[in-house]
């Protein structure tokens, strides 16, 4: 097989002594199909595989600059950061797991929010990243996306919530546990108030944040393959004692049994929700931006 | 079954029962023996007690003999009538929930139920619901708001079932929407933690007006047990595990993030399950009270004010 997968990706392979000449980061490697292009090839199609389309695990840089025009928008709440509140301690004080996540990330915490246009209209987007503690639910990660739902409300602009979360963050304990109830609080008041939610879950979305925000959207959808579930498949393998079929809690699989509307293309994301918020939308008047 | 610490308050009392049948056996005054030995007994209890670790709470909250959600109602309440079902899928039996007064009063009543013997916690999937037990809580709490009905839930839980059929059919989905629309509920709505609160599995029906915990439960995000097999990668930290979660209803009180704390008989709610089933009747119809001289909306705000404010961080 190797020969025809080799011709198979003809066009976007490039010569072994081009590699070699190519300072580090300037190639992309795709982690499925291991297809090698440009790093900027594979920035202008989403983050995307032009061979398999595997969608590659991005974060809310990514996203806000695939999503909001030119890349324009006002940031929300920048500055909010981790407190410790139970003093708690497992094989190292969690204050100083935040310290060290803050300082590898260039993050302040698991979630970042902000508001811009998209294809003209204005939008709020609060978008997780997974590499901030594995984008795991805290008092910062509930309160940011709080304001921002209470801004898409008082505003009368529609919400979008990127979901990427491997649940609580255990080192919050009960405050974490409380996100869930805080959030989707503030999603029932926007609901009342008629402003859409859009909830896009992508790869990986679990636990806690499944068994709240991800799963409240008018519109559930997400990104091709992501994993989503409310159990972990390792706990869901531990429980039942076998192992789990292929395409467990993958999105189609979740779509299938009916809890997404639509699995959306990375490379269309941003002309799908335009184009569906246009039409649900003419009820509203921004209101003080 | 005993636990650790309960044994030597348990050798105590079989003592005491021991002396007083010789006593009156062979016709013996051992009265000022038994009395010191009781006055032991009762300094013993409170030690034991007031001192318990926060794993020692956790292995009193899951005590096999301790009062159960459907205990409770039967006891408190009369008239009951049970009502089953999510009107889609089947019969959670993990989830219970039906009508009954309380001195008169309908209330609505929903709960976490587990089993007893073997057979029993099968039965109940030990307390583990699955998406239909959470619609079968949603559905009665909208009965009992289309009626008017105050809604107790009474919370004990290791956790939403995790299987393969619970993620078919939704269990994020379903604990969210409950989750959601109990902000919105226009009736009084009382929470009870009476044994284990785990995470999402709990919160699912604990969305309310007053949230309670009694003496000896616990709820957080996650069980020590699994806390401890992810944080320290190893089972066996779980009593380190439950002390760095601080989930005993003390710890939650301190933080706000419960309103009540219900006091329990001393050694908790096994010893005098009939005396703590009146404290809890007896907290219920005051809390309904106390809610019921406030609006709709006013309880609506306040509860979604409540939850609002909850967490700390760095501005
Ligand atoms: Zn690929």
């Amino acid at each position: 097989m190797a020969w025809f997968n080799r011709a198979e990706k003809k066009g976007v392979t490039t010569p072994t002594e081009l590699k070699r000449e190519a300072p580090d980061g300037l190639w992309y490697k795709c982690a499925e199909c291991k297809t090698v292009i440009l790093t900027k090839a594979h920035q202008d199609n989403a983050y995307t595989c032009p061979t398999c389309n595997y969608h590659e695990k991005i974060g809310s840089k990514e996203y806000f600059e695939l999503l909001f025009d030119n890349n324009e928008f006002t940031e929300l709440d920048a500055t909010l950061t981790s407190a410790d509140p139970l003093e708690f301690t497992d094989t190292k004080p969690y204050p100083d797991r935040v310290k060290a996540s803050i300082k590898k990330t260039g993050l302040n915490d698991a979630v970042r929010s902000g508001y811009g246009k998209v294809n003209g209209a204005y939008l709020v987007v609060a978008c997780m990243d997974f590499s901030f503690i594995g984008g795991s639910m805290g008092s910062v990660v509930g309160e940011k996306i709080a304001r921002a739902i209470d801004f898409a409300r008082l505003h009368q602009i529609p919400f979008m919530m990127i979901s990427k979360s491997g649940g609580a963050r255990m080192m919050e304990a009960g405050y974490s546990l409380m996100q869930m109830a805080k959030t989707s609080a503030k999603l029932a008041l926007l609901a009342e108030a008629k402003v859409p939610y859009i909830s896009l879950l992508t790869d990986p979305t679990t636990g806690g944040v499944t068994a709240s925000y991800a799963m409240l959207g008018d519109f559930n959808i997400a990104e091709p393959k992501s994993l989503i579930g409310f159990a972990g498949p390792r706990v869901i393998r531990e429980t039942i004692g076998k192992d789990l079929p292929d395409g467990f809690q993958s999105a189609e699989f979740v779509l299938e049994h009916g809890f997404l509307d639509f699995i959306v293309d990375r490379k269309e994301l941003k002309d799908k929700v335009a184009d569906l918020l246009s039409m649900i939308t003419k009820h509203l008047t921004v209101q003080g931006i | 079954m005993l636990l650790e610490f309960e044994k030597p308050i348990v050798e105590l009392e079989s003592r005491i029962a021991e002396m007083k049948a010789t006593a009156a056996e062979r016709g013996l005054d051992l009265a000022d023996s038994i009395k010191a030995i009781e006055d032991n007994l009762v300094k013993l209890k409170k030690d034991t007690y007031s001192r318990l670790t926060r794993w020692q709470r956790v292995q009193l909250s899951r005590h096999p003999d301790r009062p159960y959600t459907l205990d409770y109602i039967q006891t408190i309440s009369s008239k009951f009538i049970e009502l089953y079902g999510d009107r889609n899928v089947k019969d959670d039996k993990a989830m219970v929930g039906g009508i009954g007064e309380i001195n008169g009063e309908p209330v609505m009543f929903i709960g976490h139920q587990k089993g007893r013997n073997t057979k029993q916690r099968q039965y109940r999937n030990f307390g583990m619901a699955n998406p239909e037990g959470y619609r079968k809580a949603l559905r009665l709490m909208k009965m009992a708001e289309k009626f008017n009905l105050p809604i107790v839930t009474l919370i004990d839980t290791p956790g939403a079932f995790p299987g393969m059929e619970a993620e078919e059919r939704g269990q994020g989905e379903a604990i969210a929407r409950n989750i959601r629309d109990m902000f919105m509920l226009k009736v009084p709505v009382i929470c009870i933690v009476i044994g284990e609160g785990a995470s999402g599995g709990a919160l699912g029906i604990a969305i309310g007006d007053k949230v309670m915990m009694l003496e000896y439960t616990w709820y957080s995000v996650i069980s020590p047990e699994s806390c401890s097999s992810i944080l320290w990668r190893s089972w066996d930290f779980k009593q380190q595990a439950a002390e760095a979660l601080k989930l005993t209803a003390k710890d939650m009180e301190k933080f706000g993030l419960i309103d009540e704390i219900i006091k329990e008989p001393l050694g908790g709610a096994h010893i005098d399950p009939l005396s703590m089933a009146k404290k809890l009747k007896k907290v219920i119809h005051d809390t309904i009270i106390e809610l019921k001289a406030q609006s709709a909306d006013e309880r609506i705000e306040k509860r979604i004010e409540k939850f609002s404010a909850m967490g700390v961080v760095n501005e």
